[in-house]
């Protein structure tokens, strides 16, 4: 007999462990044939299109900002000289891949979530069991994979579209050389700072893909609890993201030497 | 043949809500039957159970020796290839029209070529009436024509258990009587274990070979129909008639008091709601003219004979009223 435990924040606890098994049921289902390739692509295709227009627009006022920021900074201190190599650093390692896993988990996310959940009370996901299909491996695991490759992609647009506009705004409006903000990209900045925006990015299309699936496919009670569902999956993913981030970073800095040191 | 469903002692809650507890039955292997229940009381829990989308807390559902409710992963899905189930809103996936909805089972399970898959969805659409909706999908098409697919996709991979929730719900009474045809002919041709859940009482009284009643968190009966149909059990021949006198009131309990001025209001000539007492065993659906003759008929009046001491009065006259006489030289019984 299965017993559940009632002390104060067992909900919580037990939701969140549903959450961590249905990750690694996704990590288990992905080596199953046959890759669902249609569902993947169609997912894939949806999610690129819903996130791309946003993102670019998007990265061009973060790159803006950053720059700004730095660039009268750096003028305070007399480092004018590094404005580039920051803002690149800034923006590859930190900007880029958390705009582009909130934009993922906002506009791919929130749609994949009510999909899933208007799937699950119509109860199109117990039909699909009970016709002895993983829903898992049928749905879920195309929807992950597509929201981690469309966030590597995108991640390398918010990247290069948020250092123009950096460059844009730090040489029209602030006076900055041309040639000194280019050539000093390389100051500070070093490979693995483009593998580590990769990894980031990937790692939270991940749990963007598993949050909105696991809140889609436990919805509550009617419509209502679907809007509900999409609602808490953004909220939670968002969390999850600046949560990762920190611990990302962290051990990056503590892995990876800074370049000169 | 189909396969026997046994339950045991099945108990489920959600939180600290208790559904329905000790549920204990015996599907016959091959025969049709019914779960009868007040709105509200578990039917769907209880068939979601069946097929291991729910866990209960205690008992056992044992099919092919095999404990559902124990049981890994694997051999779940193993079992429930055994299953077709016809859900309320038919759950055809929204994003396939109805011919791939019923083609997905022979597509995901077998290696059969497109032109086979073609014949066999076609034929299957023929049966239950959806000749030419190949193209149209799920929401373009009425709530009844959406059953009719649901069930012939259930029915794509020769399921030995079919579950069906409510066939009723959302049709017509004419339409309801060529579902419940559909069903008795099913069971002629595959021989299948069929498990009906309904409140609908024309579909109880004429279709199933056997009937039971969950009510209060309990199941009140299940057993041969007669024993139901003639039941003097309060709530089932309340539920029957639908009559407002009797144990069930509009939320799931009714108290004394309630009760009492029901009864009064009754006796002063109000109406109680129904129209008459149509407890009493009718004959049962027969297969459509052609078909093969329906196994289950044999098997269940040998099984019932056999226990038939043990039933009420009343259900065993219905029984034997319903024998004719190459049945009456068979068990041994004089013409009366």
């Amino acid at each position: 007999m299965t017993r559940h435990a009632t002390f104060p924040g067992a909900a919580a606890m037990r939701e969140t462990g549903r959450l961590y098994a249905l990750g690694l049921d996704v990590i288990r289902c992905i080596p199953k044939r046959p890759f669902q390739f249609r569902e993947f692509i169609g997912q894939f295709w949806f999610i690129a299109s819903v996130s791309l227009l946003p993102a670019a627009l998007v990265s061009i006022p973060f790159g803006a900002v950053i720059a700004l920021h730095l660039g009268s900074l750096t003028q305070q201190i007399g480092a004018q000289s590094f404005t580039g190599a920051a803002s690149v650093l800034a923006i590859i390692q930190q900007a880029s891949p958390v705009v582009t896993a909130l934009l993922i988990a906002g506009a791919g996310g929130s749609a994949m979530c009510a999909d899933l959940g208007s799937r699950t009370i119509r109860e199109e996901i117990d039909a699909m069991e009970v016709l002895g299909v993983n829903p898992v491996q049928r749905l879920i695991v195309p929807r992950v994979l597509a929201a981690m490759g469309v966030a590597a992609f995108l991640n390398g647009l918010v990247s290069v579209v948020g250092v123009l506009g950096g460059y844009f705004f730090n040489v029209v409006m602030q006076g900055g050389t041309p040639g000194a903000y280019l050539a000093s990209f390389s100051a500070l900045a070093q490979l693995p700072d483009l593998w580590i925006s990769e990894i980031k990015a990937v790692i939270f299309g991940f749990v963007a893909g598993v949050v909105a699936s696991y809140r889609g496919l436990n919805p509550g009670r009617g419509p209502k609890g679907v809007g509900d569902a999409v609602n808490q999956s953004v909220v939670i993913t968002f969390l999850l993201l600046f949560l990762l981030n920190l611990i990302l970073t962290t051990l990056y800095l503590q892995v990876v030497p800074p370049k000169g040191a | 043949m189909g396969v026997e469903v046994v339950v045991e002692d099945l108990s489920k809650s959600f939180g600290n809500q208790r559904i329905w507890q000790d549920v204990t039955l015996t599907l016959p292997a091959g025969e049709v039957s019914v779960m009868l229940g007040p709105s509200g009381t578990g039917k769907s829990v209880f068939l979601k159970c069946l097929i291991g989308l729910l866990k209960p807390e205690s008992g056992k559902i044992l099919i092919n020796g095999i404990d559902l409710v124990r049981c890994s992963e694997r051999q779940l899905y193993e079992t429930r290839k055994l299953f077709g189930v016809l859900f309320q809103d038919g759950a055809l996936f929204g994003s396939m029209n109805l011919f791939d909805n019923i083609a997905f089972p022979l597509r995901e399970h077998t290696r059969k070529s497109e032109t086979e898959i073609r014949g066999l969805v076609l034929g299957r659409m023929d049966m239950v009436g959806l000749a030419g909706a190949e193209k149209k999908l799920p929401g373009e098409i009425s709530g009844g024509m959406r059953k009719r697919a649901g069930l012939a996709r259930a029915l794509m991979l020769e399921p030995e258990i079919i579950l069906v929730d409510e066939p009723d719900s959302g049709l017509d009474p004419v339409r309801t009587s060529y579902i419940s045809q559909l069903l008795i002919d099913l069971n002629a041709q595959v021989d299948a274990t069929i498990l009906i859940v309904s409140h609908n009482i024309n579909l109880a009284r004429t279709v199933p070979d056997n009937i039971g009643m969950l009510f209060r968190r309990e199941l009140v009966m299940f057993g041969p129909r007669e024993v139901l149909l003639t039941s003097e059990v309060p709530a089932v021949k309340q539920f029957l008639n639908g009559s407002r006198i009797g144990p069930i009131g509009m939320s799931e309990e009714k108290d004394e008091a309630t009760m009492a001025a029901e009864q009064a209001h009754a006796q002063a000539g109000h109406h109680d709601g129904s129209t008459e007492d149509v407890r009493g065993v009718v004959p049962q659906l027969q297969p459509t003219p052609g078909l093969p003759y329906r196994e289950a008929v044999r098997r269940r009046k040998d099984r019932v004979m056999r226990i038939i001491h043990t039933l009420p009065p009343e259900a065993r006259h219905g029984i034997v009223s319903s024998l004719d006489a190459e049945d009456r030289l068979r068990y041994g019984i004089g013409v009366r």
